[in-house]
């Protein structure tokens, strides 16, 4: 139990989190997972898997249980309240409205 | 940070604090998703992790109807789709698999529950595929119910479901439209063939149309899914829609759905049609339809042939392993 879709140690193979470049210039963005024995092996079946119709040029997989993630309960303390913190958005900047190219 | 630890599935049967209920209402309410390390109810839990698992189940035992003809589909062009399709229905499968375990189960635990029969998958694939003509069936029927039944699912409240459904109705579409052309070059063709054609509509027609599951008033379950908007859309109201598409799709085929009661109407904006035997669904989904017993064998099969192959490639990746941490 070490990640979201990690779920136990009953199988014979461990579970990867599969990224897909999509196309050059974009980011990897998760895909989803696949069990593989290894490395290698997971990359291969990722791209068998999630690549059948060109949606990749480039993949990255990673084992689930080396995955570190925020704790889904605190929520509010962690993810410090943007409230008050308007002046980072240039939005909050008016009186410059009106003049062009700003 | 802390590394991920997600509660097991035991501890998060518990009731929840009144926090935790409240946010997770609030989700709901606001159609927003639920992600897999969220409190959710125990009981919304249990109907994912069964909706799910039995959606995975389907599209793994429904490979093989349609394995039964790669060998003998009449062309290497439709040989080369159907062995796309079937290989399609592998990975559905697994991204379906890989949805349900976010919430706490297993792949063995499935699998253990597909064989024991404890999990069930669509009946549909309980019938048997004679002719060639059922692969043209299979795509434009069971495929297109599949997809009217699936496209709601992609709002799913449930993230890696709804994430899995998109990926599904996207490949999905081409599974229909290559029914549908088998069925339209038939029916273009010789007597017989355009017999063939009509023959095999006439087996898959109503089975299809039971594919949304039971009448809404013997679907006690389908409220609660559709409070939690797991569900978007009530059996008979898909199953409505899917007979809406269908009769002007027949049309352009030629081929005569084996309804009489089929019919315009005018003041619903809809097609009447009859009845369903609903017996002989519940006589397949108590195991006693053609290829129950047969589906769930070569299943079983596969999976403990296999067994060596998954233990070797194990036995080479610790190998490796070992070897990379001596050097």
């Amino acid at each position: 139990m070490t990640s979201p879709g990690d779920s136990g140690g009953r199988e014979t193979w461990p579970l990867w989190e599969v990224f897909i470049r999509s196309s050059r210039g974009l980011s990897h963005v998760h895909a989803g997972s696949l069990h593989a024995p290894d490395e290698t092996m997971a990359v291969r079946n990722a791209r068998d898997l999630y690549t059948r119709r060109a949606e990749g040029v480039s993949i990255w997989v990673v084992r689930a249980s080396d995955i570190t993630s925020s704790d889904p309960d605190a929520k509010g303390e962690f993810f410090e309240s943007p409230q008050g913190k308007e002046y980072r958005h240039a939005t909050y900047y008016k009186e410059s409205e009106a003049v062009p190219h700003l | 940070m802390t590394a991920v630890q997600p509660a097991l599935p035991e501890e998060k049967s518990a009731e929840g604090s009144v926090d935790q209920r409240r946010e997770f209402d609030r989700l709901i309410d606001a159609d927003m998703r639920i992600e897999p390390r969220d409190w959710m109810p125990d009981a919304y839990r249990k109907t994912l992790i069964r909706q799910i698992s039995q959606h995975a189940h389907s599209e793994i035992i429904g490979m093989q109807p349609e394995g039964n003809w790669i060998t003998r589909a009449p062309s290497l062009k439709r040989k080369a789709i159907l062995m796309a399709k079937v290989q399609d229905e592998a990975g559905h499968g697994l991204y379906l698999y890989s949805a349900a375990q976010t919430l706490g189960i297993d792949r063995e635990t499935m699998f253990e529950q597909l064989v024991t029969g404890a999990a069930k998958y669509s009946s549909i694939f309980n019938y048997t595929t004679p002719t060639w003509a059922d692969m043209g069936s299979i795509g434009w029927l069971v495929d297109g119910a599949a997809i009217c039944n699936q496209v709601p699912l992609c709002r799913a409240s449930y993230g890696p479901y709804g994430r899995a459904m998109t990926r599904i109705c996207k490949e999905e579409s081409f599974h229909q439209r290559q029914g549908f052309e088998i069925l339209l070059e038939l029916m273009r063709g010789t007597d017989a063939q355009k017999a063939m054609a009509q023959e095999s509509v006439n087996r898959w027609y109503a089975p299809a149309l039971m594919m949304f599951g039971p009448p809404d008033e013997d679907s006690p379950n389908s409220q609660r899914s559709m409070a939690w908007k797991i569900k978007r859309f009530s059996n008979d109201d898909l199953r409505q829609r899917f007979v809406d598409m269908l009769v002007p799709q027949a049309e352009v085929l030629g081929i005569t759905l084996p309804d009489p009661d089929i019919k315009w109407n005018e003041e619903r904006g809809h097609y009447d049609f009859g009845p369903l035997d609903w017996d002989e669904f519940y006589e397949v989904l108590a195991g006693r339809g053609q290829a129950n017993a047969v589906r769930v064998a070569r299943r079983k099969k596969a999976h403990e042939d296999g067994a060596w192959v998954r233990e070797a490639a194990r036995a080479c990746a610790d190998a490796q392993a070992a070897e990379r941490m001596a050097s």
